[in-house]
């Protein structure tokens, strides 16, 4: 290994970054945009939902869920009930989206609830959208549960209604979720803008031929490029983990030894991404093709990783692709670092595997590498 | 006609350690055979030029030479190293310009050359005094630290002939130095390669598929086409090799069937070529008689002559008499 060659491609790279301070720019704002937009948009509590309420008792247990839904209303809003006459001004209604639910009360639901005997009250759900349907059903049954007990609690307001309410920014929990997988999507784009399309854009131009007509090897060719592009991308890494941290509410991060571990996890995922994308185009010659497959590999590697979505609800499929993912090692390993407070030794078993990964990757990427054009 | 080899002995093919040897070589891609059974050598400080069309198999050669590309069968010397065993050594004594133009337009002149000098192992010292010196026979010296992107295209052409002598090599290969410039940077560049050749006892290998750049640059002319090697001269012998002393440009209104037939028929004429369109080149050994026969002729075939001009053989004859049709 000649290192003065190897140098010498690290410079030339590193000159033009520096010289483009718009592509580092760029290659962070795009995961940024999904931090606060996506972080925003998800995991946000649903409110002002509608629900009809069709009251065919009218007795004293009736009266108190209607008395509890309409606290949930008082409380942040999250309810809104609507008396209807009929049942089925009220499943109309729910089919034409006026309202997205519809509780019908029953005759005879207080006497049965005084009887103790298990009464039963039907809910109407738009169930062509889950997350709307799952939230309104817990409201409902959480309202009802309550109503139906003969001596409710002394407040109205139940303990975790309250408590929700008082939640000063409902949103960061899944910023927070988020930006684990945000900080890997943006190694990920590093990898992929700061190696792979410029390798072949670089290709492409002929400049690959004015290297390939020195006595460079293809070792120190390949080493040269995935460690510019690991340069590259750790800067960027490491400020969009900054800025995410403390944008989140993550303080713990700016402890030295977490920053410590921080820089360390950063180089060895960016080593990983940056040896898989190399691995990837080492034998192709268009600049489209790494500009398409991004968005597959994107979705074949990111989203099964638990950066958006915890691994546990995954089929067993998806988990196999989970485990070989270094998508998964990098987002647990900044899971843990910036929002668990874990000591970082826990961080071990990510860093070995993203490690053997990333050596992998070298030797498959010299391997393919080819020397003549 | 200018004279190439400037008042130098024009150096023999085969005498004592030519600089480039090419033996046989062949080259073929799948069913395609690019470069067929092509044997030359280039005598140490002479310039050779490939002339051929675009698609003749130049490129695909020189980039065998340059170790780019491996060879299917033959062998390949250049400075004495065979390109396919012992590659390095070879690398070391060539320089190679590439036809695409490959200096970064975002970094300095002097940090494009310093960068490819560090690819060929040259020490700091040498570097500084390497660079410089390449700078001011380039006439860049003034602009080391400008960003290539900033340069003309003749100004970038002239860096990138520095950066392919950074590392001091013997022969220095270029891929059609000139396509794509003006006609005032391609004179410009041409003055380089001289100065370069003169100023550093270069081998110089060329390719290109002008004729006037053939003709003003190069020693000895290798024709190739369609992978194979046609003719390989002075241009002084390529064009004494071509029966006619002049030939005659015309262009005709329509183009009836049998014309070319018709045309060699007429008294004197050697060859007769269409150029596209109506429009023919005919070499001839008599201008006068010859142009007399063609205005009758065409008067007689009810075919109205638009242009007529008589003019000197040049390369492009040579070209199309060894190959059977125009370059261009």
């Amino acid at each position: 290994m000649n290192w003065q060659r190897v140098s010498a491609i690290i410079e030339r790279e590193l000159r033009k970054f520096m010289r483009t301070p718009m592509l580092l720019f760029m290659t962070l704002l795009m995961p940024l945009l999904q931090l606060f937009v996506l972080g925003n948009a998800f995991g946000g509590r649903a409110t002002h939902l509608t629900l009809a309420v069709v009251d065919e008792d009218g007795g004293p247990a009736a009266r108190r869920v209607r008395e509890a839904l309409y606290a949930l209303e008082t409380n942040g809003d999250m309810l809104r009930p609507i008396v209807y006459e009929s049942e089925q001004l009220a499943a109309d209604d729910v089919r034409h989206g006026v309202v997205q639910g519809a509780l019908v009360i029953p005759a005879q639901f207080s006497r049965r609830v005084y009887a103790g005997e298990r009464p039963h009250v039907g809910l109407l759900l738009d169930n062509t959208d889950n997350v709307l349907s799952a939230t309104l059903r817990s409201y409902t049954a959480g309202a009802v549960q309550r109503a139906s007990r003969e001596h409710p609690t002394a407040s109205r307001v139940s303990p975790t209604v309250s408590l929700d309410a008082v939640e000063l920014y409902p949103y960061v929990p899944y910023m927070r979720y988020m930006l684990p997988g945000v900080i890997s999507l943006g190694l990920f784009m590093s990898a992929m803008i700061g190696g792979a399309i410029l390798y072949l854009d670089d290709k492409q131009r002929g400049v690959h031929e004015g290297y390939l007509v020195t006595p460079i090897t293809k070792a120190e060719l390949v080493i040269a490029q995935i460690a510019s592009g690991t340069i590259k991308a750790t800067v960027g890494g490491v400020l969009l983990a900054l800025i995410g941290a403390l944008s989140a509410g993550a303080t713990s991060i700016l402890e030295p030894a977490r920053l410590v571990a921080l820089l360390v996890l950063v180089v060895l995922v960016s080593i990983a991404f940056m040896a898989m994308t190399s691995c990837i185009v080492a034998r192709m010659n268009n600049p489209i093709m790494p500009r398409a497959i991004f968005g597959m590999l994107n979705t074949l590697l990111y989203f099964p990783s638990g950066a958006v979505y915890p691994t546990q609800g995954l089929p067993g499929w998806l988990r196999v692709i989970a485990r070989i993912d270094p998508f998964t090692y990098s987002v647990h390993a900044l899971r843990v670092l910036l929002l668990k407070g874990a000591a970082v030794s826990v961080l071990l078993p990510d860093l070995l595997f993203l490690a053997g990964f990333a050596g992998v990757m070298v030797t498959g990427s010299v391997l393919l590498f080819r020397r003549t054009l | 006609m200018t004279a190439p080899s400037q008042g130098r002995p024009a150096p023999r093919p085969g005498v004592a350690d030519p600089a480039i040897v090419v033996e046989h070589v062949v080259k073929e891609y799948g069913q395609l055979t690019a470069v067929n059974d092509v044997s030359f050598s280039v005598a140490a400080g002479e310039t050779l030029g490939l002339l051929g069309p675009n698609g003749a198999g130049k490129s695909t050669l020189i980039r065998m030479m340059t170790t780019l590309v491996p060879i299917t069968s033959g062998r390949v010397l250049v400075g004495g190293h065979d390109v396919a065993r012992e590659p390095d050594a070879a690398r070391l004594k060539i320089g190679v310009i590439p036809q695409a133009m490959t200096t970064d337009t975002d970094l300095s002149i002097e940090e494009n050359l310093d960068i490819y000098a560090k690819l060929y192992g040259v020490q700091k010292e040498e570097r500084h005094r390497s660079i410089a010196e390449l700078l001011e026979l380039v006439h860049l010296a003034d602009r080391r630290k400008s960003l290539v992107g900033t340069l003309s295209g003749g100004m970038r052409r002239r860096a990138e002939l520095a950066r392919g002598l950074v590392h001091s090599p013997d022969i220095l290969f270029l891929d059609e130095p000139t396509t794509g410039l003006d006609p005032v940077s391609r004179a410009d560049v041409w003055e380089m390669i001289t100065r370069l050749r003169q100023a550093r006892g270069l081998t110089v290998l060329i390719t290109t598929h002008y004729m006037d750049e053939a003709d003003r640059l190069c020693d000895r002319i290798a024709i190739v086409d369609k992978g194979k090697l046609v003719a390989l001269d002075t241009p002084r012998a390529l064009k004494d090799a071509v029966p006619g002393a002049t030939a005659i440009e015309l262009s005709v209104d329509r183009t009836p069937d049998d014309w070319e037939e018709e045309l060699l028929a007429l008294d004197g004429v050697e060859s007769a070529h269409a150029l596209g369109g109506n429009t023919w080149r005919l070499v001839v050994d008599d201008a006068g008689g010859s142009a007399t026969a063609l205005v009758s002729h065409a008067q007689k075939r009810g075919v109205a002559l638009q242009s007529l001009s008589v003019t000197s053989t040049t390369l492009d004859d040579v070209f199309a008499h060894y190959t059977g049709h125009a370059l261009r």
